[in-house]
């Protein structure tokens, strides 16, 4: 089947999601487009990281339905799961980076496992993808003996390295020097355009959400509350919105 | 009420626990026919399951030998012939002493390291990595460990049987003097390879009660570093209990059934 872009490549409809009796995704709906890059944005806690792992499959929903293209995830057998996250690719807010392998291991992995590429073929795309997050020579390093944003860079090499049609972005740039962010933002844009993936990035970094971002969703309450484009997104009149974007702790949004 | 509320919520964990370890039994059931896809993986497990727990079964095991000989010594004082302490030192170690012993000893290092590892790896993601490149982690991390301790924690068990009547023999010789002969005739007087046989049967299941309960606690792990340590802690005591637990059952089965003296 051909799909155009502009058609969702994910539909979630009507999730729910509870941890103990505390609801954190309460009957969400959101579509997510072909090639382009949506943020969802919200506060710490407030179940972003939830709804992405919900996306691949990590977690499963109470109620509702998941659909990648035209398959209900929430229906599908673990192997027919493994199947679909190998179009996947997740960058983890800590990068979750494997400590017992070096960055070439880490990186190469999911060749040796999934492909007949033989030793040499797999160092070679691994260093290709290394160079395309801007690393060299660090090929035998272990994740120990790097700095929080070249952990972050690895991991998204990694998460490319299959070529995936999605890539899913847990916090992106937390953690990292605005530098460093910048670094990341312009790496999450040129893997979309050099590579032609859907992006999804969760993150409550509005100046990184407005970079990156083609949609800008806003998570409140376990729903979506707006969805626009980063121009109505900064001239919403959505009280919710609007206290979140400009950092305010007064207003609907109550800080503590 | 709340008493009743409080026994509630302890069994619903209870029953929780009991299904978690189910479907890890079962998950690890359907990846046992890929254990060849990770069998160099399997092997360093064994390295470091089984040669890494040496020097603690070497140490062990001679201290338990010495100390059997002795306390069988003083309690024959006077009653029964010296010449009879190998028969006991060979008996009460490789039916009880060298498997149970082993075990627990070996399970405490082995469970809390197994749990460290994956707990940490579960708290900093790696385990939903793994799950994300489409790698189960039962078939890539699970299953090598159980494989090597199941299979390694009888052959340290050999090795800690022999270790413990070499102990027992030395300390006869220096301390009571029972010479190497005699000694080894009293080991011969009692001696059924049922019970070498029995007592490494009970290991097998002993080895797999040890990884089972790592993996098990590794993978429950959450939140941050106090959950890793509650992690290691659940899996020590309940791969210790279990395997005492387990002991009772499997000599039951062993010895008043399989092996029962005619």
């Amino acid at each position: 089947m051909v799909h155009e872009c502009h058609d969702p490549i994910i539909r979630l409809r009507g999730i729910s999601k509870s941890f103990k009796g505390v609801t954190v995704l309460d009957r969400l709906d959101l579509d997510i487009e072909r090639c382009k890059t949506l943020v969802v944005i919200g506060r710490s806690g407030c179940g972003k990281s939830v709804l992405l792992k919900h996306i691949t499959g990590l977690l499963q929903p109470d109620e509702g339905t998941i659909y990648f293209e035209d398959n209900d995830i929430t229906q599908l057998s673990r192997r027919k799961i493994f199947e679909m996250r190998m179009r996947f690719g997740m960058l983890f807010q800590g990068a979750a980076l494997f400590d017992s392998m070096t960055v070439g291991e880490n990186v190469g992995l999911p060749l040796a496992k999934h492909t007949d590429l033989g030793e040499e073929e797999i160092r070679r795309t691994v260093c290709e993808k290394l160079r395309l997050v801007g690393l060299t020579g660090i090929y035998d390093t272990y994740p120990a003996e790097l700095s929080g944003g070249m952990k972050k860079r690895v991991g998204l090499a990694r998460a490319v390295v299959m070529n995936p049609d999605v890539v899913l972005y847990d916090e992106p740039t937390t953690g990292l020097d605005p530098i460093m962010s910048d670094v990341i933002n312009e790496l999450i844009r040129t893997l979309e355009n050099q590579l032609d993936i859907t992006s999804v990035v969760v993150t409550h970094d509005i100046g990184s959400a407005y970079k990156v971002g083609d949609r800008i969703a806003m998570l409140h309450g376990g729903r979506i509350i707006f969805s626009g484009t980063p121009e109505e997104t900064r001239n919403t009149d959505d009280a919710i919105v609007k206290q979140f974007i400009e950092g305010s702790a007064e207003g609907p949004i109550k800080a503590v | 009420m709340g008493l009743l509320a409080m026994f509630g919520r302890f069994f619903l964990e209870f029953v929780e626990e009991i299904g978690g370890i189910a479907i890890l039994c079962w998950r690890l059931l359907q990846a046992l026919p890929r254990l060849f896809r990770n069998f160099r993986n399997t092997l360093f497990q064994m390295e470091k399951i089984g040669l890494g727990s040496i020097p603690l079964v070497v140490v062990t095991s001679l201290f338990v030998g010495a100390v059997t000989a002795i306390q069988a010594a003083y309690q024959f004082h006077g009653y029964i012939p010296l010449q009879y302490v190998g028969a006991v030192v060979g008996k009460a170690v490789t039916l009880e002493l060298g498997p149970v012993l082993t075990a627990l000893v070996v399970g405490g290092r082995v469970s809390a390291a197994i749990a460290a590892e994956l707990g940490t790896m579960k708290v900093t993601e790696q385990i939903d990595a793994m799950e994300m490149i489409a790698i189960d982690p039962v078939e890539y991390l699970v299953l090598p460990r159980m494989v090597a301790a199941t299979i390694m924690l009888p052959v340290l068990t050999i090795f800690a049987d022999l270790l413990a009547i070499i102990g027992g023999m030395v300390v006869s010789r220096i301390s009571m003097g029972v010479g190497f002969a005699m000694f080894g005739n009293g080991l011969q007087l009692l001696f059924r390879y049922q019970d070498v046989v029995g007592g490494l049967m009970k290991t097998l299941v002993f080895g797999f009660i040890i990884a089972l309960m790592g993996c098990y606690n590794g993978f429950a792990t959450r939140g941050g570093a106090e959950g890793v340590g509650i992690s290691t802690m659940r899996a020590v005591v309940s791969s210790c209990l279990l395997i005492l637990v387990s002991n009772y059952l499997l000599a039951t089965f062993i010895f008043r059934i399989l092996f029962a003296p005619e």
